[in-house]
């Protein structure tokens, strides 16, 4: 690994995108995100690649779309607002099976509400990021070295299931410097189009066309094709999901959240265990595919779950759905750019374990 | 043990830059650190702040309401935030830019002609780093070593030149 150095999340991703293979990026600016477009507007020339910042929202994901049916990695970044003018190129990408990586460094909503921290765009991400029939890959760092960590492997599992990857941050983790290395060995598969037989680089009369559509008018035909690719999302499913368990063995109570809300939930766990109560964390990585599993395993001896979000309430209906309402699932959570505090969150928790008594 | 650190002044002033230097003082000390700017409104207003933990635990919340240490550059900056400087904190104050003389008993203040003493020495645009090093001492976050390096790590190489009296600037702080 290199020597661990301080960057912005929005920095650090950037640069994994680049060790990742990365070769064009298109984007707008938005805070809290543009770090992403300024640190590769001066990276990508020098690593031979194509920075473009596009007109508006919507020509950038026209780009990343006709880019990624080429067969090169390429990657959009947005925040909310932008991201919801992407979303019609982003059903277009999906229906015709192409992979890329989209950032969103989450800000309060909705229409244009604020610049501050949110988590509000979880139901959109894992539920309809555009019409039609299909899911993208989510991932949701909590650290400025998982903001690294995770662009890789979306470009890798984007790639492998063929099908956009997003990476779920929020504003905090955009803006803040954290210690972070890369690593300095790592090989990079796949990053060109030579093992990508599908793409679109130009037959030479040596082989039949390559077509990149997502338009099927025959109903049957358009069917066929949605079941395929449904087919490769239960391979998803089964197995790419990601999550840590902190202190959950033992916990009476499992404080579920995701990405810079999470860091906050293990310092009210941290908190609540000082004051004796056995409560631990459960911090899904991948949004979609929810890991259904990991989280029964960490809510095993559980009596009771809590969903802790910077939103009104978006993930706590997949953590219901996982535990199949097993145990009482309540939710906790501040919106419009407030982070809640840990002590906010303790004092949830004892209310949730008072109770019992 | 935690230390929550917040800076806070105006835009220009290097806030920002001497939060980065207090993270690399924290890293290279072998702790774990975060940085957060404000990126919001007051940003916008011309205020500026910044969130620095240096812990040796992981950090939860990089965002700093309470501070243990606060760092103040300016009088808008002093009255948003004396009050929240958790009990037995301390205040390092810019006395040139700053008139007000704290009341709380339960704090320690520290009132360093910051800005007088830079334009004295030939540091001008280096009251934020005297500043800083007056911290540095009272709180004991590092040896001579770590600042050593630090220093040469945040100086970006276009601006090596000043390595030396980034140094000296920190030392006057430290002397006060």
């Amino acid at each position: 690994m290199s020597e661990l150095t301080l960057m912005k999340g929005n920095e650090a991703l950037a640069e994994a995108a680049i060790r990742a293979g990365c070769k064009c990026f298109f984007g707008y600016p938005i805070t809290p995100q543009t770090e992403i477009s300024a640190y590769l507007s001066k990276r990508m020339p020098k690593v031979g690649g194509v920075f473009l910042q596009a007109e508006s929202e919507v020509a950038a994901i026209n780009m990343v779309y006709g880019c990624a049916g080429s067969g090169i990695r390429c990657m959009t970044s947005s925040s909310s607002p932008g991201i919801s003018l992407k979303t019609e190129g982003i059903s277009y990408i999906a229906g015709a099976d192409l992979p890329c990586v989209i950032i969103n460094v989450q800000r309060g909503g909705p229409g244009l509400g604020g610049i501050q921290p949110s988590q509000a765009d979880y139901w959109q991400v894992t539920r309809a990021l555009g019409h039609g029939d299909f899911h993208v890959l989510v991932f949701a760092p909590s650290t400025v070295q998982e903001m690294a960590d995770t662009v890789t492997k979306a470009f890798d599992l984007a790639d492998k299931y063929r099908m956009p990857a997003v990476i779920l941050a929020d504003g905090l983790l955009g803006q803040m410097m954290e210690p972070v290395a890369f690593d300095e060995n790592a090989e990079i598969k796949l990053s060109d189009a030579s093992n990508k037989p599908w793409a679109a680089t130009g037959h030479g009369n040596k082989r039949k066309h390559n077509i990149i559509n997502s338009l099927y008018l025959q109903a049957a035909e358009l069917e066929e094709k949605v079941r395929a690719r449904f087919e490769r999302y239960e391979q998803v499913k089964a197995n790419e999901t990601m999550a840590e368990c902190y202190k959950t063995e033992d916990a009476d109570i499992v404080v579920a959240a995701y990405g810079s809300t999470a860091r906050l939930a293990k310092s009210a766990v941290e908190l609540a265990r000082k004051e004796g109560i056995k409560a631990g964390v459960f911090r899904p990585i991948t949004l979609w595919p929810y890991p259904v599993k990991e989280i029964n395993e960490a809510c095993k001896n559980a009596k009771k779950a809590l969903t802790v979000e910077m939103s009104m309430g978006q993930m706590v209906d997949d953590v219901k759905l996982a535990l199949n309402c097993r145990i009482p699932v309540e939710f906790f959570g501040r919106t419009g750019g407030v982070i809640p505090g840990p002590a906010e969150i303790l004092n949830k928790i004892k209310e949730m374990i008072g109770g019992d008594k | 043990m935690t230390n929550d650190i917040l800076l806070a002044g105006f835009g220009g002033q290097g806030i920002l830059f001497i939060g980065k230097m207090l993270a690399y003082l924290g890293l290279y000390g072998e702790k774990q650190v975060s940085w957060l700017p404000s990126y919001g409104p007051e940003m916008r207003g011309g205020t500026c702040n910044c969130s620095v933990c240096v812990s040796d635990d992981p950090i939860g919340s990089p965002l700093v309401l309470e501070p243990d240490n606060l760092l103040v550059m300016n009088t808008p900056s002093y009255d948003k935030f004396i009050g929240s400087v958790k009990s037995g904190g301390n205040c390092f104050i810019d006395s040139t830019l700053i008139e007000a003389v704290c009341d709380r008993a339960d704090i320690s203040c520290f009132y360093v002609p910051a800005t007088r003493l830079a334009n004295e020495n030939d540091l001008h645009g280096m009251a934020n780093v005297i500043l800083l090093g007056k911290m540095i001492k009272e709180t004991g976050m590092a040896d001579e070593a770590v600042i050593e390096k630090t220093v040469k790590k945040v100086v970006p190489p276009k601006k090596a030149h000043l390595i030396d009296a980034n140094l000296k600037a920190l030392k006057i702080g430290m002397s006060q």
